[in-house]
This record gives C-alpha cells, structure tokens and sequence, in this order.
C-alpha cells in the first residue's frame, strides 16, 4: 500500500525570540507571545535558501528510507520562496541527491500547503505504477515586512517524503482536499513582501478549509476523532492549530507532538510536513495521524495515516525533528537584519 | 573564490560541486578530488573510475577570514579551512554553523549544501559543499 518510505527535517540553527524583535518597534513582547502562541522563531544563516533546505532534508530522507537515489522517479518541491522566479528548485535537489537524470520534476506553489500537494502527486504517480518512489518537499524561507505582525512567525525550514509501495514505514490510507477562491494571503509577481487581507485569514480562510478538509477526510474513511492518535494541522502561529482543534472536539494532547511553531515560528510550506515528522519520530507501530495543511488563497489536504512496524526498523537512521529543535544560536536583531538581507550592501 | 566564473565551467563542475564527485584508481585505491584522470602512482597501470566521497572528515588546519572578497562582505568573519576527508584528498571549503572559537584541528566535520556565490542580484546562484561540525 503507498505510504511514506523515509521522511527528513531540517530547520536551520538560528533562532531570534519575539523580544528582540518587539523592543525594535516599541511592542509589548508579552502581548505578543499570548496572542500568537509564538516564543521565538527559525532564521536562515546566509548562505541558506528554499534550495539548501530542501536538499538537506532530502539527504535525511534518503538516508532514513535506505533506497537508492536513482529510484526516485519524480521530484516535487513546494515553496512559496523559491529562489528563481524561473529555473525549477526541484532540479538542483535532483542533482544534488543524485536522482538524475531519469526522472520527472516541476516545483509547486500554493502558499503553504504546496509540499502536501507534492504528496497527493507522489501518491498518484506511484498508486499508477508510473514511478517506484516519489520525493515530496515542502520547505520556505519566508519573509514578514519589517514592522508587520508576519515578521513575529515567518520563519524557515522544511521536510522531505519519500512515498512508495515497499516498506513504509506508515501507510497513507487516505488524503481529502477542500478548495476555494479565497483573497486571505497573496504576494504579486516581483513583490518582494506578501500582504494580508486580514479580515480574511482566520475564519473564512484557516479555519473554515481546515476543518472542512478534516471532517471531509474523516466522513470518507468512516472514522471519527478518537480513532487517531495524533493531529497535526498546518500552524501559521501557535494559536490556530489549538482552536482549530478544540472546534473538532480533539483532546490538546493529540495535537501538542506536530505543534512546533511555537519555538521555530511558521515554516510555511514546511509546517505541516515537519509536524508530521515529528509525530513520526515518536510514533508507534499501529498508531494512526491525521494531518491537514493549508494553504492561502485556498485550500487544505487532509491525510489519514497508519504506522508500520517497519518505523522501528529504520528509527535508528533518522535525524529528529528534535535535533534541529535543540540546536540553536540566538541573533540579535542587527543580525537578524543582515541574516534576512533587509539591508542592502 | 573569484566572483565570476564562466556559466559552463560552474555547470560542469556541478557533480564534484553537489555531492563531492571525485574519482579513484581501482588499482591502488587512492582517491582524487577533484577528480584526477590519472594516478600518479600507478601510472599506466592505474585505472581511474567515478567514486563519489562519503563527505565525512576532518579539519586538517583552517583560518578565520576577517577581510574577505568582493561578494562575501556580509560572511566576515567567517571560518575558511582544509578539510581532510575519509577517503584521503584535501578540500579547501567554508565552515558553517560554527563560530571560529567552536572549531580546532582535528575536529569531524561533514559536507552541507549550501549556497557558494552568486553572480550578483539577477544572475545565476552557485550552490556546493561547506561543511560543518558533526552533530552529536
Ligand atoms: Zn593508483
């Protein structure tokens, strides 16, 4: 059956705290940190991009599922901070793991749900026989213009998938999407900012796509909330995912594993992906995830997902989302800006 | 590392550059990076084959760049060393995530992706191997 043969994380080491970043505009840090349920967030170093990222938690991935890198027959990588406007993220990736040349490649974008998206395709093309395995990638290196309340959680990171046939270490039992035409979130063509339509993000936007997603998936498998495990929902600050939960009647112990951005902020079209991985580090055989994205302007998958015995087999080859959690240097905010590259040199 | 470079050289070099392509002599086993086409040792009994390094290995001696090129300004200070690897050949590569008082000779590093230059704001972005510290 398809399911996720390895999977890798990478978040970067730096981090800046909200703080730093509130005392630079005269804020009240405390107001802040309740309000998004945010401590502190993820920072690229400068020599990191979408790209880096991506391959780094593709090596992981490769690595975990101990296949060959030739077998991998299509690459799909979702990012809303592609380094190129044009030239493909995933063909770097692709060269880089030594997946080249046989195989098929184009990258996504779908704000922060395109890795998800990434994993719809892997499954089709593998269910199809088109393909042994897919590599799915969702990573960002978002950007919050200075001063707005985006520079609190946008933040960088992202999550690899390997999805096939042989020995999965979960099986993907089922995905459901929930899509409409949505103005909550956009950034032109050349913009270098993204912009809100703030009345739009919460209710019309996350939240109805979200649950919807989630309950369409659940209605389609015959299942309700208490045969999972664990839940994992796309995580734009702290807050959301907790009441998304509590709308859908789901206990705040299922949902606090995958919750990450909290201490690495959003990492966009990585945030669920890395959730997930997370969920998977510490999941045993048997043990069931439900994991919906979402993405603006809009739309939400939603997956069901059953671990394997074989999770135990590979555990000992994985480098945990913990690892990269754990593992930080604090900038101050004078670095932060050379880090982000908001001045020009 | 000079700022330009011609587009075809960066695009042959991408196999050695992403992922540590080098070669070996299958007679004596010593390893080439970059990629030799002959082994000084055996001659012509050597037979050169692809080998692709593990990325593993260790700083052979290094050096904080304090006044570094055009183009790396923002870098600075940033740690430059030789990385003697596994397989034997030394590299000259960029140490990441490590401040210069957290690196000493010696110590096992391994190869990460990352950016290298780039040809300026609309030209092309070279990506390679730095490396850094081996996580516990
Ligand atoms: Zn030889």
């Amino acid at each position: 059956m398809v399911g996720i043969v390895g999977y890798g994380a990478y978040i970067p080491q730096y981090r800046i705290k909200v703080e730093e970043i509130a005392k630079i505009w005269g804020k009240e840090p405390e107001t802040i940190k309740r309000g998004l349920g945010i401590y502190e967030k993820s920072v690229p170093a400068l020599d990191e991009d979408t790209i880096t990222i991506s391959v780094e938690a593709a090596r992981n991935a490769l690595k975990h599922a101990g296949i060959e890198a030739e077998d991998i027959g299509a690459v799909y990588t979702g990012s809303e901070s592609h380094p190129y406007a044009v030239k493909p993220t995933s063909t770097v990736v692709g060269e880089a793991i030594h997946a080249t040349p046989k195989m098929t490649s184009a990258d996504y974008e779908f704000a922060c749900k395109a890795g998800t998206a990434a994993i719809q395709t892997c499954m089709g093309l593998v269910k199809a026989g088109m393909i042994r395995y897919g590599l799915a990638i969702g990573a960002d290196t978002s950007q919050g213009r200075p001063g707005d309340a985006l520079e609190y959680t946008a933040a960088a990171g992202g999550a690899a998938f390997i999805i096939g046939n042989n020995d999965v270490v979960a099986t993907i039992d089922e995905t459901y999407s929930y899509t409409t035409d949505t103005p909550d979130f956009w950034r032109r063509e050349g913009q270098e900012y993204p912009r809100h339509g703030a009345r739009f993000t919460g209710e019309p936007a996350y939240f109805k796509h979200v649950i919807m997603a989630t309950k369409g998936l659940l209605e389609k498998t015959k299942t309700v909330v208490e045969d999972y495990d664990y839940f994992v929902f796309h995580q734009p600050n702290g807050k959301f995912p907790m009441r998304a939960a509590k709308k859908l009647g789901i206990p705040k112990e299922k949902i606090e594993t995958g919750l990450l951005t909290p201490w690495i902020g959003n990492t966009y079209s990585g945030a669920t992906l890395l959730g997930l991985a997370a969920v998977l580090d510490v999941a045993q055989p048997g043990e069931r995830i439900l994991a919906t994205s979402f993405g603006s302007g809009a739309g939400s998958d939603s997956f069901a997902i059953t671990v394997t015995k074989e999770i135990e087999k590979k555990r000992k080859r994985i480098t945990p989302v913990r690892y990269y959690m754990e593992r930080k240097k604090y900038l101050s905010y004078g670095e932060y800006v050379k880090h982000r590259k908001k001045i020009k040199m | 590392m000079p700022h330009r470079k011609s587009l075809s050289m960066i695009w042959r070099r991408i196999p050695e550059r992403y992922r540590l392509e080098g070669t070996r002599c299958a007679t004596c086993g010593r390893y080439f990076f970059p990629p030799r086409s002959f082994c000084p040792d055996c001659r012509r009994k050597g037979r050169i084959e692809k080998a692709t390094l593990s990325g593993k290995g260790k700083v052979y001696t290094y050096t904080v760049v304090h006044v570094p090129l055009e183009g790396f300004e923002r870098y600075a200070p940033y740690i430059l060393a030789i990385v003697e690897l596994d397989e034997g050949p030394k590299i000259t590569a960029q140490i990441v995530d490590a401040e210069p008082n957290e690196i000493a000779i010696g110590m096992p590093v391994e190869m990460h992706f990352r950016r290298v230059s780039e040809d300026g704001e609309t030209g092309i972005i070279h990506y390679g191997f730095k490396f850094a510290p081996i996580k516990a």
